[in-house]
């Protein structure tokens, strides 16, 4: 991960409070704001450096790419056509006119720089205020050339921050089961990419079956379910390092596993004798806690941020519904009432909600509850999706679904999906083959 | 006007004759379901002559039905006159449940045909248990009769 840090060089002007534009994140944006984010200027001598190392003809445009995809990936924002543009990229950092902006009914203006510097990449950025002709924020990172898709989300992260008042959640990744192959045998594989679908890599080889990575709280141990010698057991694996150890080696079978939220133990279920409870592992001196205790089906266990309360499926009321208890195992309370079965709870990081998948007359539903079980919201309906992960900042969902087969058993496919948690902004997330189980990592820098 | 009405009509009975074949097809299939327990004999492979390998299960259940007791107790007496073949009883879900709780579920399942073994003399030393959940679908369809050939329990000869 070490190769991964940026280092936050200067801080060119600090941050002023009076922009005008904000951005209200709470409600299905159906006006998303329109910016102009302007190819990042280069002179010619970094452009020719860079085009040697990366072999990217103008890195300063591809990272402005990037800025501008995420931006209307996250639905909040309309990135205007470029062609419209009529001031050139270098003057426009320097001094934008805001009437050339204006004139194309942009409302905020994202410029910047690149340089060559002793082999490193650095990038200046600033955000402008159209109507009201002002600076927002000025920005500077110099970094490994190679981390040049990063500095584009973190960008994009200090602009959403700035703009909407909270954390940003494009300089993720996402861990997630590639899958392909034919139904009835299909080949998993573990596989992590940068949460647009770029550097996709295959963590596994795909000989044996691998289900639900989860990362830990620093996105750099991710625990799963391996079937390694058919023995399904809860691993833990170094992303860096690719060293895999097994950590739910009890005499039966161990699955479902979860990071506690100080990263300390993992929380999964173990089934023997037909019987499924959850328990807790503490990584560095190997105690293993029990935490339920009943003869039904325990399992798809997730700590609250703050680590006292624990979200979990069971089907101790004859179907499978969602419960709370507190971290010891006690007071356990139903919260689940709603028609249907529920499944997969996860708890918001920021602790208000519980998302969850709900069965209902045959259709699946990802939506959300508070963690009470009141407030209940149905996000989207499908054939067949689940196992819904949040994004780092609380406002994002992930999940995977699921087409029907025909009679034939044809037209099979696992796709990954994200939406907003007003409902709005559902969308497919590009992987390379079929996917499902994903797990969003936190925030790679803050 | 005469036309788009003939035309509504010749709609309304190519609705019907869908509706009509519809219902062939599922009176069909449960000729081979008992309630949504499979019956048929479709996926089923033999441990040795008149001894199936395989019982299915309702929707979300792990209660094993008269036939499944049957087919264990045939896998009981084969176990017992081959007292040297130990088994793993693989234990599986359909598609339309989540992964996690259908890993638990087919473990269950499993655990289920174990017991009913056990119950007929074969020692649990000669038994072990795996779940695969709804990864191992025998039958790749998108309908209750596939997912019924899905919810099952597997005996198969280790060694």
């Amino acid at each position: 991960m070490k190769n991964f840090l940026i280092t936050l060089i200067i801080i060119l002007i600090p941050l002023k409070s009076f922009g005008l534009i904000e951005v209200d994140i709470t409600r299905g944006n159906l006006n998303p704001l329109p910016i102009a984010v302007s190819p990042l200027s280069i002179d010619e001598e970094s452009r020719k450096n860079f085009e040697n190392i990366l072999e990217k003809k103008n890195i300063g445009s591809e990272i402005s790419k990037i800025v501008e995809n995420n931006l209307k990936v996250s639905g909040l924002f309309n990135p205007l056509n470029k062609d419209a543009f009529l001031q050139k990229p270098d003057i426009a950092n320097l001094k934008p006119r805001f009437e050339d902006w204006n004139l194309i009914k942009a409302q905020a203006l994202i410029t910047g720089k690149v340089s060559y510097l002793e082999e490193k990449l650095r990038v200046e950025f600033r955000l402008w205020d159209v109507l009201a002709g002002k600076e927002m924020m000025a920005l500077a990172f110099t970094t490994v050339p190679n981390n040049w898709r990063r500095v584009g989300h973190i960008i994009t992260d200090k602009v959403y921050e700035r703009l909407t008042g909270e954390k940003g959640y494009f300089d993720t990744r996402i861990i997630y089961v590639a899958e392909e192959g034919p139904k009835t045998q299909r080949v998993k594989k573990l596989a992590i990419m940068d949460q647009d679908g770029a550097n996709n890599k295959f963590l596994t080889l795909g000989n044996e079956l691998v289900l639900t990575p989860r990362f830990n709280p620093t996105s750099q141990m991710v625990t799963y379910l391996s079937y390694f010698r058919n023995l399904p057991r809860v691993y833990l694996l170094d992303i860096e390092t690719g060293t895999q150890e097994v950590v739910g080696d009890f005499p039966g079978m161990t699955f479902a596993p979860r990071f506690s939220p100080d990263g300390k133990k993992i929380i999964m279920s173990f089934a023997k004798d037909g019987n499924s409870e959850i328990y807790t592992m503490d990584l560095e001196n190997r105690i293993v806690e029990k935490i339920t205790n009943h003869p039904s089906i325990d399992t798809s266990p997730s700590y609250s941020p703050d680590g006292k309360f624990i979200s979990f499926n069971s089907d101790r009321s004859g179907y499978q519904q969602i419960y709370v208890m507190k971290s010891d195992g006690n007071n356990v309370k139903r919260i689940s009432f709603g028609k249907g079965i529920y499944g997969t709870p996860v708890w918001s990081p920021r602790g208000d909600l519980i998302a969850f998948t709900k069965l209902h007359k045959g259709k699946f539903y990802i939506g959300v509850m508070r963690t009470d079980g009141s407030g209940e919201r149905l996000l989207t309906e499908n054939f067949y999706q689940e196992a819904p992960s949040w994004s780092p900042n609380g406002r994002v969902l992930i999940f995977y679904r699921e087409t029907k087969t025909d009679s034939k058993g044809k037209g099979f496919s696992a796709k990954l999906w994200s939406i907003d948690l007003t409902g709005y902004n559902e969308r497919q997330v590009p992987t390379p083959t079929d996917g499902s189980d994903p797990s969003w990592s936190s925030l790679l820098s803050n | 006007m005469k036309l788009s009405k003939i035309l509504k009509n010749g709609f309304l009975i190519v609705v019907a004759c869908l509706a009509l074949s519809a219902c062939a097809t599922s009176k069909k299939t449960t000729g081979q379901m008992q309630g949504d327990v499979y019956t048929g004999t479709d996926t089923v492979e033999y441990l040795a002559s008149g001894v199936p390998d395989r019982v299915f299960f309702a929707t979300n259940e792990s209660v094993l039905t008269t036939a499944s007791r049957e087919t264990l107790r045939k896998q009981a007496a084969w176990l017992r006159k081959n007292s040297k073949i130990t088994i793993v009883l693989e234990g599986h879900a359909d598609e339309r449940g989540t992964r996690e709780y259908n890993l638990a579920l087919g473990e269950r399942r499993a655990n289920a045909a174990k017991d009913y073994l056990m119950t007929y003399g074969i020692s649990s030393d000669r038994i072990s248990v795996l779940s695969y959940g709804k990864e191992r679908p025998v039958d790749s369809g998108s309908n209750p009769l596939a997912w019924s050939k899905n919810r099952r329990s597997v005996t198969v000869k280790a060694n």
